[in-house]
């Protein structure tokens, strides 16, 4: 490896910038690809690196030339919680534990402080404006906690507005389905609002917020590599 | 509300190690697991960095087969040519250096010049 390489390597990732390293095993030749940006010299497939950098798992393709290791360097999976309640002070600190960017939304004056939730990052306006400037991709899992529709829904409809790969909502069925009729009356169908994992979490048997917290992060992580 | 927050971007602490090594001038190899079978411990994509007197950080297994890793590295950063390195139970170096979990793994071993 070219010592420039290492460099423009671990700047690409203070910076946030997802990127491919791909190596010819045969001479070690190499190339940085960043996302969205094509093969110059090794050859490799543009849909093959579009699927590494999605899936982010390392993987060795044939070319021409023989093969060539691909390693995705990517920004690590998003967890955007909704409602900075007391789950959230469980869930927080477990996901950014489990290596999860973390978001917390809450418009409500005195709940996402800093004091609270150290790791994350503190958004505090309503969902219906800020969700547009999260940027929810296939990466972000969104989890809606407040247990009010006013905060609640605006979150919910911008995840399923989005490619999130998990959007989940606290909830008994009962309060699952008022806001299924609620969200169907908004224009969404059946199969997306299948979408929304409620009741969230594993059935564990979560009773306590830390046990529910552990039930939530351990679905979005099955999401997330299933 | 920037959600590309600096705690959130942090280097591979590998990388980084790989990096502030050459700053000081000390020469290098990088090791990193290409491909796994099994049960092996560390995914591929894993990165171990070996200094020329030995230092290393990082690992490509549970421990079992670092100390024949770093061996290569050290003949890598002399050679200053890379090198491909396979372990597991059906290879014959299993009888010295094998994977006790039963894995198969496939390195590349290179050196940071």
């Amino acid at each position: 490896m070219n010592a420039k390489v290492l460099r423009e390597l671990v700047a690409a990732q203070k910076s946030g910038c997802d990127v491919v390293l791909a190596t010819r095993l045969g001479d070690g030749a190499q190339e940085l690809i960043e996302a969205g940006r094509g093969s110059d010299g090794l050859g490799v497939d543009e849909g093959v690196l579009a699927d590494v950098l999605r899936v982010g798992e390392s993987r060795t393709v044939e070319t021409g030339d023989g093969p060539v290791f691909l390693r995705p360097y990517i920004r690590a999976p998003r967890l955007i919680v909704v409602g900075a309640v007391h789950i959230a002070q469980a869930l927080v600190p477990m996901a950014a534990l489990a290596g999860f960017r973390v978001t917390v939304l809450d418009p409500r004056e005195g709940f996402a402080t800093v004091d609270r939730f150290p790791e994350a990052v503190l958004v505090k306006e309503w969902p219906d404006r800020a969700m547009a400037g999260l940027a929810l991709d296939g990466r972000t899992a969104v989890v809606a906690l407040t247990h009010d529709p006013k905060i609640d829904d605006p979150a919910l409809i911008a995840a399923l507005q989005s490619d999130a790969f998990y959007v989940g909502a606290l909830g008994s069925r009962k309060t699952q389905g008022a806001r299924r009729e609620r969200l169907g009356e908004g224009g969404f169908s059946a199969e997306v609002l299948d979408r929304i994992h409620g009741p969230i979490g594993l059935p564990i048997g979560a009773r306590t917020p830390e046990e529910i917290a552990v039930a939530v992060l351990a679905e979005v992580i099955g999401a997330l590599r299933r | 509300m920037d959600p590309s927050n600096s705690r959130h971007t942090n280097a591979d602490p590998v990388l980084a190690q790989a990096a502030e090594w050459l700053d000081e001038g000390r020469r290098i190899a990088l090791a990193t697991v290409t491909r796994t079978w099994g049960s092996a411990p560390r995914r591929a994509g894993s990165h171990m960095v070996i200094a020329a007197n030995g230092d290393f950080a990082g690992s490509v297994s549970g421990g079992c087969i670092e100390g024949a890793v770093i061996q290569t590295a050290l003949e890598v950063i002399e050679s200053g040519e890379p090198r491909t390195l396979e372990f597991g139970v059906t290879n014959e170096m299993a009888w010295e250096v094998g994977l006790a979990c039963g894995g198969r793994v496939h390195l590349f071993v290179e050196p940071v010049v």
